[in-house]
Parts: C-alpha cells; structure tokens; sequence
C-alpha cells in the first residue's frame, strides 16, 4: 500500500492526514511533495497525522527529518500526531524520538502551536 | 528465477524497488511461518528490506544489468537471510554512527543501524566485486526476552 496524504486547515494549522507507507520510492516522494508544497505556499505550522501509517523504513525516517529541517529552516514548526507503536519504537531506537514534538491528541497539538 | 532445497529458498532478482518490496514480503512469510511473535516478524522483514534496498540502491546502483541474490533458510533454530549484491562492496566500519548528535538530523545512515538493532546476528563478506550480508534471528529469542524483561 503506497501513501495517500489529505490536508485540512484547523486554526490556522495544517493537519496532513497520511495513511499507508512511508518507504523509499513512492511514499517518501509523497512526504517530501506534501511538505514542499505547503511550505511554498506559506503554511508552515503543519502538524502530521500518521495514525494510519503502517510503517516507515529507514528512508521515510530521513525523509520525516528533512521535512523537519525544511519547516524549522522556514520558521515554522512540524509536530507528529498519533504514532502507531511501531512507528514510536522506531524513532526512539533512533533517537529521533525527543527531537519530534509529538501528541495523541488533535486539539491540544493544535492549540500548542500558539504557545 | 530461483532454486529450492529441503528449508532453503534462494532468488535472484533484477535491482528494482518492486523487487525490495517481494523480498520484504518473502522475510515477513518466512518469519510468520518461522513461528517468531508479532515484533519479531516486524523487525525481520524491516531488516530484510534495508538489506534489500542497500543491495539494488547503494550496491547495484539500479544497474539493469546486476543482479541481488536472496536466500532464506529456516532452521528448528533460526531463520538466516543472505542478500547479494554485485556492487563495488561495502566497509560496515566506515558508516557513521547515525546515533551520533552531528549525524542525529542527516537524511541517511540509518539502514544498517536499523539491521543490527532488529537481528541478532549480522556478517558482512566482502566479494571483491559485491557484498554478501548475512542476518540471523534466533527462535524463540522474543518470549526470552519478555520472560526476562517482567522478572
């Protein structure tokens, strides 16, 4: 299953809901895409839903990174929402885990970015 | 193409991401059947699939006329993969350490990091041209595992 991704506005903030992989190839192209665009259009408070991301090689984790960079490098910020367990033990073993702002729930990750 | 002995299946294939994915696939069969738990099968086909991906990637560089050979063997014991590629060849000691803080934020690195965190046995052979890499997971290591960590 290759990813799909939909963005909706909440608040100012853009919430990208991706389901499927995040792999080398298609769904790492599909994140990178996904960021680029909404950077360039000047959204760049985005908040990324990846509670039906099933799995994410070490290609979409570089690619989770450079998304990062991209958005902080605009003055923005990008926050992870609902991480599969999977995903979790993933960028704690990578130790990506406290560089991330990650949250469970869509409305206190939405409202901390007015803090 | 591929060749089949009593517990050894081996492949070889053309260095296509298509490929990577069916090899990915295989190791996840293989380690259902296997009987490795849940987290277990997980780990082996991600190890399996960065394996894959360095071989066609990093190794034949998408070279349509190079080839990466997968061999599953499952034991009582274990389950061994061997991927082959027919790359330059590959030094294991000369990746940086992803985990480093100036390699925390890079885009790569992370593939053979990621196989040894989830297998427990990685060799790596230089063929001179191509790189042979050997991943093991032992049976039964899992329950091991959580009987141990709840003590």
């Amino acid at each position: 299953m290759s990813l799909k991704s939909n963005n909706r506005q909440v608040d100012g903030i853009t919430i990208v809901d991706m389901s499927g992989r995040i792999t080398l190839g298609e769904g790492s192209v599909v994140l990178r895409e996904t960021v680029k665009d909404l950077v360039e259009k000047g959204r760049n408070k985005i908040l990324l839903n990846l509670g039906d991301v099933t799995y994410i090689d070490s290609s979409g984790i570089g690619e989770l990174v450079s998304a990062f960079t991209t958005v902080n490098n605009k003055e923005g910020k990008l926050k992870l929402l609902n991480l599969t367990k999977k995903v979790k033990d993933l960028l704690q073993i990578t130790k990506l885990y406290t560089v991330f702002e990650i949250h469970d729930d869509e409305a206190s990750a939405v409202q901390s970015f007015s803090k | 193409m591929n060749s089949r002995a009593k517990n050894r299946i081996s492949y070889t294939l053309d260095s296509t991401l298509e490929n990577v994915n069916k090899v990915e696939e295989k190791a996840f069969e293989m380690a259902v059947n296997g009987g490795f738990g849940e987290d277990d099968q997980h780990h082996i086909a991600m190890a399996v699939r960065e394996a894959a991906v360095n071989a066609v990637l990093h190794g034949n560089a998408y070279d349509p006329k190079k080839k990466f050979i997968v061999a599953y063997e499952i034991t009582p014991e274990s389950l061994v993969i061997t991927i082959t590629d027919q790359g330059k060849g590959l030094d294991p000691q000369s990746v940086p350490d992803p985990l480093a803080p100036e390699n925390l934020m890079k885009q790569s690195g992370r593939g053979i990091f990621l196989i040894r965190s989830f297998m427990d046995e990685v060799k790596f052979r230089n063929l001179e041209p191509g790189t042979e890499i050997t991943l093991v997971k032992h049976v039964g290591r899992e329950a091991a595992n959580a009987k141990e960590e709840s003590k």
